[in-house]
């Protein structure tokens, strides 16, 4: 309610905030000199951000559009070495690199995995987070420890989670291993099959990211009105239809987004795949951030396939917030 | 699904069947159990003796000692990347909280030339995968003579913080009414005068959550801190604690009592903080 006020009066506030009235500038010098004096606060606070951001991501997103449409590597890119400077001798290819990415089996190998397991972590996140969710909304004893205890995952942070679970998987010494032992199961080699090392990954991941959920639907939950269930209740609403046409529709505004924020992290989760496996065995469990970051950074660092890598997991993930946004709107939501 | 199902029909007032209650403190002491079994784990490893770690037998308790605590502080650069770590962590707060308030701020209340694209920019940079900037940058970093140095690491930190961060501090700031900018102003304050005296004391629990966002950023961050700090004095504990347990030497006794000692305070500061901090995170989101 305090919201809907606050836009409803926005414009003509943020204006006099602003200084002074559009009516009562008549005779101003030129319009840049009253730009500029109207305006100075407003470019001042955000010029920091704008410098900054400004610099380290528009000058590096445009040098790396560039190398991308070049043959750099580290063999050929200027460099200093002792008092010689080297200069750069890689050229210019064109679309060479995307042409070569995008025919590869490779990209579209990763490409697959990548999807899988945004997928399946977003699913599981957002499943067992609900589940959580609704058990915890209801009245119940040790509620408050309960959601304490759950929480706890999240309040690790996450490249110690990463180390955590990559002993707990160790094919020798691990704790896994050891309990299936003692059940009398075989061993496994977690990390050491791509099939069970994508498993592995997947279920470190779905243990770090259930808890945010599971708060954030919470609030979503707390947010409904229990008259509404009431009401659908004495109109004879099954439990079922209850949750369909009540509980769904209310968590909309909160589902939306953190679904959209957990797809951008779990498909640029870096720091899991990377301290966890390594992309390995082989590149069975590399994603695409994981993997740019291989080619730029490992063996004969290849800047530009790097780039171009990074160029395609950009547009992807704009394409993708792009058509989410359009889904949300279409169902009237304003985002 | 079975969760789900029960947890609407006894929603709300019907007294629950014993069956009902049963399944559901089952069902949660088992999630409880798998979200604390690891933790727990990882601190018996961490009590074990040196050589603890390695058994492939359940032992929970094996001569319990401090021996691998007093190693990592003592034997190991330990105490190094710590230091690294807090700092780089919290140069990225103190500056990510002041720029991310003034650039809410202005986004919140002013309505000026370009307003529209700085909120693009923001929302666009939130996306930037890290693998597409981090060769350039690290050219960049090259340049300017910052590799190996916090500032740099700062720096790079704060490009990947601050957005988000502005974005959160916005919609607080829409929540605070502007009657109140317009006391301060009419009392002859300048608007960062009422910026700084009024608005943001009132906006101090979005400010918290904004430190502990970018605190927790530059403390977890890998993939820069891998590239940009190179030299073993000047690594980052998520860099350094990967030496322990390296593909051809490791030693899990060390990981693990360093990893205690990481994870104590950051999660009990995170239990403090964490009701502001979904609440803050949802709505900077929300909004956007």
């Amino acid at each position: 309610m305090a919201i809907t006020t606050g836009r409803a009066s926005r414009t003509s506030r943020g204006r006099a905030a602003g200084g002074d009235s559009a009516r009562g500038d008549r005779e101003r010098p030129g319009p840049v000199r009253r730009a500029l004096s109207r305006h100075w606060y407003a470019w001042a606070m955000t010029a920091p951000v704008v410098i900054v951001v400004g610099v380290l991501v528009g000058w590096p997103l445009a040098r790396g559009v560039h190398l991308s449409l070049t043959d750099a590597t580290e063999a050929n890119v200027g460099r200093t070495i002792g008092v010689n400077v080297i200069p750069s001798t890689y050229e210019f290819v064109g679309l060479g690199n995307y042409v070569d990415i995008l025919t590869s089996g490779l990209f579209w190998e990763r490409l697959t995995w990548t999807v899988l397991w945004t997928v399946a972590c977003i699913g599981l996140h957002y499943g067992i987070g609900l589940g959580l969710a609704m058990m915890l909304h209801r009245r119940l004893r040790f509620r408050s420890v309960y959601r304490v205890l759950l929480i706890l995952p999240w309040a690790i942070p996450g490249f110690v989670a990463a180390f955590i679970w990559r002993y707990l998987f160790n094919s020798d010494y691990g704790v896994i291993n050891a309990m299936l032992k003692a059940a009398g199961l075989g061993a496994v080699g977690w990390l050491d099959e791509p099939f069970t090392a994508k498993i592995a990954v997947i279920a470190v991941n779905v243990w770090i990211g259930v808890p945010f959920m599971m708060v954030a639907l919470l609030g979503g939950l707390q947010a409904i009105p229990a008259e509404l269930y009431e009401a659908a209740e004495v109109d004879g609403a099954t439990a079922w239809q209850r949750f369909r046409h009540i509980t769904l529709p209310g968590l909309r505004p909160v589902s939306s987004t953190v679904v959209l924020l957990g797809t951008m992290w779990t498909f640029n989760m870096f720091p899991m795949i990377y301290l966890i496996t390594r992309g390995g065995p082989g590149d069975s469990t590399e994603i695409l951030v994981t993997y740019a970051f291989r080619e730029a950074f490992t063996g004969v660092r290849n800047y530009s396939g790097s780039a171009a890598w990074g160029v395609i997991i950009l547009a992807l993930l704009v394409v993708l917030a792009s058509v989410y946004r359009r889904a949300l709107r279409r169902q009237g939501e304003v985002w | 699904m079975s969760d789900i199902t029960t947890g609407a029909r006894t929603h709300g007032r019907h007294r629950r069947s014993l069956a009902g209650s049963v399944l559901l403190h089952g069902t949660l002491l088992l999630a409880t159990a798998i979200s604390l079994f690891p933790v727990l784990w990882l601190l018996l490893t961490s009590l074990k003796p040196r050589d603890g770690w390695l058994s492939s037998e359940l032992e929970i308790f094996n001569q319990p000692s401090l021996t691998n605590y007093t190693r990592v502080l003592t034997e190991t650069a330990f105490p190094t990347w710590l230091l690294n770590s807090v700092l780089a962590a919290a140069l990225t707060m103190i500056v990510g909280v002041f720029v991310a308030a003034t650039t809410g701020y202005a986004i919140s209340r002013f309505r000026f030339p370009g307003h529209r694209g700085v909120m693009w920019l923001l929302l666009i940079t939130q996306m930037f995968p890290v693998a597409i900037l981090i060769v350039p940058l690290y050219n960049l970093m090259a340049g300017l003579g910052l590799l190996n140095q916090i500032a740099g690491l700062v720096v790079a930190y704060l490009t990947v913080a601050v957005p988000f961060c502005a974005w959160m501090m916005k919609s607080y700031f829409d929540t605070i009414p502007r009657e109140i900018d317009q006391a301060g102003l009419v009392d002859g304050l300048t608007p960062f005068g009422t910026f700084w005296r009024i608005v943001l004391p009132l906006a101090r629990p979005s400010v918290a959550v904004t430190a502990f966002y970018c605190f927790m950023t530059a403390w977890g961050e890998v993939a820069y801190a891998s590239v940009f700090m190179s030299q073993e004095e000047k690594r980052t504990l998520a860099v350094g604690l990967q030496q322990f347990v390296g593909q051809h030497w490791s030693d899990w006794g060390l990981l693990t009592a360093s990893a205690v000692l990481i994870a104590i305070p950051a999660a009990i500061v995170f239990l403090l903080v964490q009701r502001h901090l979904v609440a803050g995170l949802t709505s900077g989101a929300t909004k956007m």
